[in-house]
């Protein structure tokens, strides 16, 4: 069996808020505030004494000006001690995966023993930027000398130029947005209307299923909001609770009107939230008294050219976990598959299972496989629990060792696609 | 013994290090006017000194004031007046040694009383902008006033009503604040003080820098603020003058209601300056003094300052071997009015907290409390927006135990009732096993809470009091079966967030809930028989309570009062039997503020207004007679006074001190009077007897004279065997 070199690392505990709606019940926090909601509850659920974290890896993808180091600052406010080192990481919707495997690969080599590590989204407080030569003459008249100098610097500067630029989601290399992407690669690979829309059910179906039995009640916190704290955000709100097929047929195609198919409806949507796990090595795990809910066993990250097909890189990425594992896809127990649109889920696992995809991308080997239905994402996926962008990994690797525990099952891959063209797969084990 | 030590550098600068040997902290000691006298005298004939550096030699602090024990073994007012005169003549030896060389003092620390009063003689005055650089005079604290020139020099410096703001509270300020005040010139890093300092000394004495103080900006201080003296220019005119010391006596009286002469004098002793002249403000400040350091005022709060210095270092047990714990993490049970109380002290210093109640509603009402008093302090500039959440980011909040298992304290707040605590003990032995249980209750006692604990060596007593951010006692309560380790961490912990605290053992009520019983149980007899609610009040105001047993009883809620008074009266028989008539208060929904109906009017109004339909409960209905002011404040300190000799003498109390202390900082008992044992003390025990006895044939045994009194009457003896209490 293979296993990485250096230390076995453990997860020890995880937790997120709930995942909301931008523009909802957070709408008044910011990303530091989300993450530091969860750091400060998850340190205190998974009952280690605070001098025992090492480091805190945490990160955002749309990030603020004034925190250009997320990670240190969630760390401060979250009252973890001042010691603490702290970073922060950003690798789009696989942030949080990015902020565990490297303090998970510190630990194992030895740098440190435990870590904090997560993402938070706060889409409800995008930081929105002015045109640049507003921004230009800004600068120029805070080096101004006289009241005149002051404003003779904005003399250049044109009406519609006031307009504020919210962030865009789009690919800065190609300037298609996410859902162009998406709407690209629902046709190249023949991902049909009614195929995305009845993934979308089977996402919001078993996501209700899973909130209604209970089973995230071990994974999200409730959070006390409001001037009062008289509102508590408790669960996540994006998920239809009676989902019908039928009404996401009625849905009109968002970004190509005329021949597309990706549809609000199977998209995932904007969502604020964060996440966090607390991560250490076995050994300091067992002298701290914790129970790890797994370990990681493997990781892999991919890169495909973001004109290609944006987000088929976890084609390549979760071969390549595979492969680092030593593991094949027939020895996973249980798929977690972030879902940023039901095309591009589909998209991957036909690239998983296509000998032609393997032939022309992979230089012949065998395909990995197909993924039986009841493995794959049993609690619905981002589609229904929503994407805020950094917290999106963390929460898969908690939902999925908490869902091996549920079965009893001891193996999990974890695949999430992000802008970019990039990939990342994970292999966790529960023992 | 040699207090300061002098390096003359080759610049010219000659720097003064001030350094009482062996001690942490310099303060000003018999002998250092002589050494001061003769070493600035010398430096400013040495022709080889250009200027004089002024610095203390501890690490974080300047001078803290005359050495307090110094002054308690003064015996007459004459010794006291002649040390103030040595003092002021030290500083002026200095002020003179400034017009010939400048002087600069650097101030980093407390600068307080006459470490103040030194640096004020100086010419120049340059601060660290560090947290713990304090500067004031608290003399008034002490029930004294500064003696080293400070009364005279101070508003000089800073101007007249400014000077009264500064000594007449007692209040310290910060280097920045300090500044805009004028009390110093310059505020400069810590890292860099002294180097600035010296270079500010070099300048001076070339002549390269010129002190230009500016007018103070007149901003009356609150305490002075009304309309009238806003309009007139007051300080530069002597009708101004006259007004402005005037209206600072009126509202000076209104708050001391005449029990604490010392700002008083303060007063006499600014206006008398500011009239006459310095040598008649000098003479005045030395006389004033000398009186007031051997006035029973006086003593009583320096009795009380070394009786709080004592229990800063006394562990609470009495077996040396008994280690606190360390305290990482405390886990609040219950977000109530307490609950969220003491979960902001705690993680107002620094410890996380685990709060837990029912349900998320409960912990929602109790974080907004927290967070409102954390929005005042910050409203107040007392603690930065980033303060406030690091602070806030301590507390988290759960509905059930998780996060609890790791706590190594966990305190409880729950309902008030021993089947519900015991519920608790037994689920925090669960779901946290090795965790210290300390119980917040106020009436039932610990080894009864004990009973459900199958480790009872964990299960001890925590009384705090309300507004528990602003109370500044905690009792610790040792039950049977508590052990050395849960007692020491417990004191431990309610030092570190901030607490006086006494250790008393278990009984109904344990000391301050007892002796408070009878008190109040007195002021419902006097009410019963006929006298009026303000009259009640205001006898045990003037007596020096905060607020008088009516008002008290509206505050704490009339069934709660109620409900304590029938525990007593249950567990120690007929001397603590309340009035009849308690429960028809209850009954009829009459519980104080929280109900808003009780003995006053809870409305629109600001003004306290007595709700006369209370009088309807009494037998003698609206025509109300009140017995005099003198007996009604009597009969109900006496009360008090006689339980608190109960509670010594069957060893609830470790000490009279502790009971002096306990008093003091949580009934509210007048600090000028020193605490029930050092009230007793000074009365007598037989006399305290004797008036017992009076009352006992007038209104039967509640009166009955303790043990312990009527042993002390016998043998002449003191709860207190010496008149002042060491500190080491």
């Amino acid at each position: 069996m293979a296993s990485r070199p250096g230390r076995r690392v453990a997860i020890v505990a995880g937790l997120r808020t709930p995942f909301v709606k931008a523009g909802t019940s957070f709408k008044d926090l910011s990303a530091l505030e989300l993450g530091k909601q969860v750091v400060a509850e998850l340190v205190q659920r998974a009952e280690i004494p605070a001098r025992a974290i090492d480091q805190i890896v945490f990160g955002t993808v749309i990030p603020s000006v004034q925190l250009p180091n997320i990670a240190r600052e969630v760390g401060l406010a979250a009252g973890l001690p001042k010691n603490v080192d702290a970073y922060s990481v950003v690798r789009a919707c696989a942030t949080s995966l990015q902020a565990m495997t490297s303090a998970a690969d510190a630990i194992a080599l030895g740098e440190i023993d435990l870590a904090v590590v997560g993402g938070a989204e706060a889409m409800s407080d995008v930081p929105i930027t002015y045109s640049r030569p507003v921004a230009q003459a800004v600068l120029a008249a805070s080096r101004g000398r006289s009241l005149v100098e002051k404003l003779q610097a904005f003399q250049h500067v044109s009406a519609k130029d006031l307009l504020p630029v919210p962030p865009a989601i789009a690919e800065y290399s190609t300037g298609l947005s996410m859902g162009e992407s998406a709407e690209k690669m629902a046709k190249e690979n023949g991902i049909s209307r009614e195929a995305q829309d009845t993934w979308a059910h089977r996402s919001h179906f078993l996501a209700a299923q899973a909130w209604e039995s209970g089973s995230f009640r071990h994974e999200v916190m409730r959070v006390l909001t409001g001037k009062d704290f008289d509102v508590v955000v408790a669960e996540d709100n994006i998920v239809r609770k009676d989902s019908k097929l039928e009404s996401y047929g009625k849905l009109k195609p968002v970004f190509d009107k005329k021949y597309g198919s990706i549809t609000a409806g199977n998209s995932s949507p904007l969502t604020d939230g964060a996440s966090a796990l607390v991560i250490c090595a076995e050994e300091r795990a067992r002298e701290l008294g914790l129970r790890p809910l797994g370990f990681l066993r493997a990781y892999a990250y991919a890169a495909v050219d973001p004109s290609w097909q944006l987000l088929q890189a976890p084609a390549f990425s979760a071969p390549r976990a595979l492969k680092r594992a030593g593991m094949k896809l027939s020895d996973i127990d249980l798929v977690e598959m972030h879902e940023a649109f039901a095309a591009q889920v589909l998209s991957n696992l036909q690239a998983w299972s296509s000998k032609k995809f393997a032939d022309e991308h992979l230089g012949g080997a065998e395909p990995i496989g197909d993924v039986p239905d009841d493995k794959l994402n049993p609690r619905g996926g981002s589609i229904a629990l929503g994407h805020p962008f950094a917290a999106t990994g963390a929460r898969l690797v908690h939902q999925a060792l908490r869902e091996l525990d549920e079965r009893n099952k001891n193996t999990a891959l974890v695949s999430v696609c992000a802008a970019g063209g990039l990939g990342a797969a994970c292999i966790l084990e529960r023992t | 013994m040699s207090v300061l030590r002098i390096e003359t550098g080759p610049d010219g600068v000659a720097l003064v290090l001030y350094d009482v040997p062996g001690e942490a902290v310099n303060t000003l000691r018999h002998g250092f006017q002589e050494e001061f006298e003769a070493a600035f005298g010398r430096l400013a004939e040495d022709s080889a000194v250009k200027a004089i550096l002024l610095a203390s030699a501890k690490p974080d602090s300047f001078v803290a004031g005359a050495d307090i024990e110094m002054l308690s073994r003064i015996k007459t007012a004459a010794e006291a007046s002649a040390l103030a005169r040595g003092g002021q003549q030290a500083m002026q030896r200095l002020e003179d040694a400034g017009k010939r060389k400048p002087v600069v003092v650097a101030i980093h620390g407390a600068a307080l009383g006459g470490g103040l009063e030194l640096a004020l003689a100086c010419t120049y005055r340059i601060a660290s902008d560090d947290r713990r650089t304090q500067l004031g005079q608290p003399e008034v604290q002490l029930g004294l006033i500064p003696g080293a020139g400070g009364t005279q020099r101070l508003p000089h410096l800073i101007g007249i009503a400014q000077a009264l703001d500064l000594i007449l509270t007692g209040k310290s300020v910060r280097a920045q604040k300090a500044r805009k005040l004028g009390l110093v010139d310059e505020v400069v890093p810590k890292a860099i003080l002294l180097e600035v300092a010296r270079r500010r000394a070099r300048e001076l004495a070339a002549g390269e820098l010129r002190i230009e103080r500016g007018k103070v900006e007149l901003k009356l201080p609150k305490l002075l603020r009304t309309e009238v003296l806003q309009q007139i220019a007051l300080e530069d005119n002597p009708v101004g003058r006259k007004i402005l010391f005037q209206q600072a006596r009126k509202a000076l009286l209104e708050k001391t209601r005449g029990h604490y002469p010392a700002p008083e004098r303060a007063l006499e002793a600014i206006r008398i300056g500011t009239e006459k002249g310095p040598e008649e403000g000098y003479r005045a400040e030395a006389n004033f003094f000398g009186e007031l350091v051997v006035s029973d005022v006086s003593r009583r709060l320096v009795e009380i300052f070394f009786a709080t210095q004592a229990l800063k270092k006394d562990t609470g047990v009495d077996d040396p071997s008994a280690r606190p714990r360390k305290v990482e993490k405390v886990a609040m049970l219950g977000a109530g009015l307490m609950g969220a109380g003491i979960a902001y002290v705690t993680a107002d210093a620094g410890i996380p907290v685990r709060l837990k109640d029912k349900d998320d509603a409960a912990l929602g009402r109790g974080l907004k409390q927290i967070a409102g008093i954390l929005d005042e302090r910050a409203r107040r500039k007392r603690l930065s927006p980033r303060e406030r959440e690091e602070k806030l980011a301590l507390l988290t909040v759960t509905t059930d135990y998780s996060g609890i298992r790791n706590a190594d304290v966990v305190i409880e707040a729950v309902f008030e009732d021993l089947s519900t605590k015991h519920a608790v003990v037994r689920e925090v032995e669960r779901e946290a096993p090795n965790a210290i249980f300390a119980s917040n209750t106020s009436s039932i006692p610990i080894g009864l809470i004990a009973e459900a604990a199958s480790r009872p060596q964990n299960v001890v007593g925590m009384h705090f009091f309300s507004p528990v951010h602003k109370m500044p006692l905690l009792e610790v309560i040792r039950g049977r079966s508590t052990g050395a380790e849960a007692v020491a961490t417990v004191v431990a912990l309610g030092k570190r967030i901030g607490k006086t605290v006494i250790v008393v053992n278990d009984g109904p009520g344990f000391y301050t809930s007892r002796i408070l019983a009878p008190y109040v149980n007195e002021a419902a007899f006097i009410f019963n028989d006929g006298a009026a609610v303000e009259d009640i009040d205001r006898a045990l105001v003037d007596f020096g309570f905060p607020v008088g047993p009516m008002q008290l009883l509206d505050e704490v809620g009339i069934d709660v009062g109620s409900k304590v008074a029938h525990i007593m009266h249950e567990a120690f028989g007929a001397r603590l039997a309340p009035p009849a008539g308690f429960e028809k208060l209850v009954e009829s929904g009459r519980l104080g503020r929280k109900s808003k109906k009780g003995f006053y009017l809870y409305g629109e109004s600001k003004e306290k207004e007595v709700d006369r339909t209370v009088y309807e409960l009494t037998a003698q209905g609206q025509k109300r007679s009140s017995p005099t002011t003198g007996e009604i404040a009597e009969r109900c300190v006496l009360q008090m006074v006689n339980e608190a000799a109960h509670c010594l003498g069957e060893g609830i109390l470790r000490s009279a001190r502790d009971g002096d202390v306990g008093a003091v900082f949580g009934l509210g008992w007048p600090p000028f009077r020193g605490g029930p044992f050092r009230y007793a003390d000074s009365l007598g025990a037989a006399q305290v007897v004797e008036r017992l006895r009076r009352y006992q044939e007038k209104f039967g045994v509640r009166f009955t004279p303790a043990p312990k009194l009527v042993q002390l009457a016998g043998s002449g003896g003191k709860f207190h065997q010496a008149d002042v209490v060491k500190t080491r």
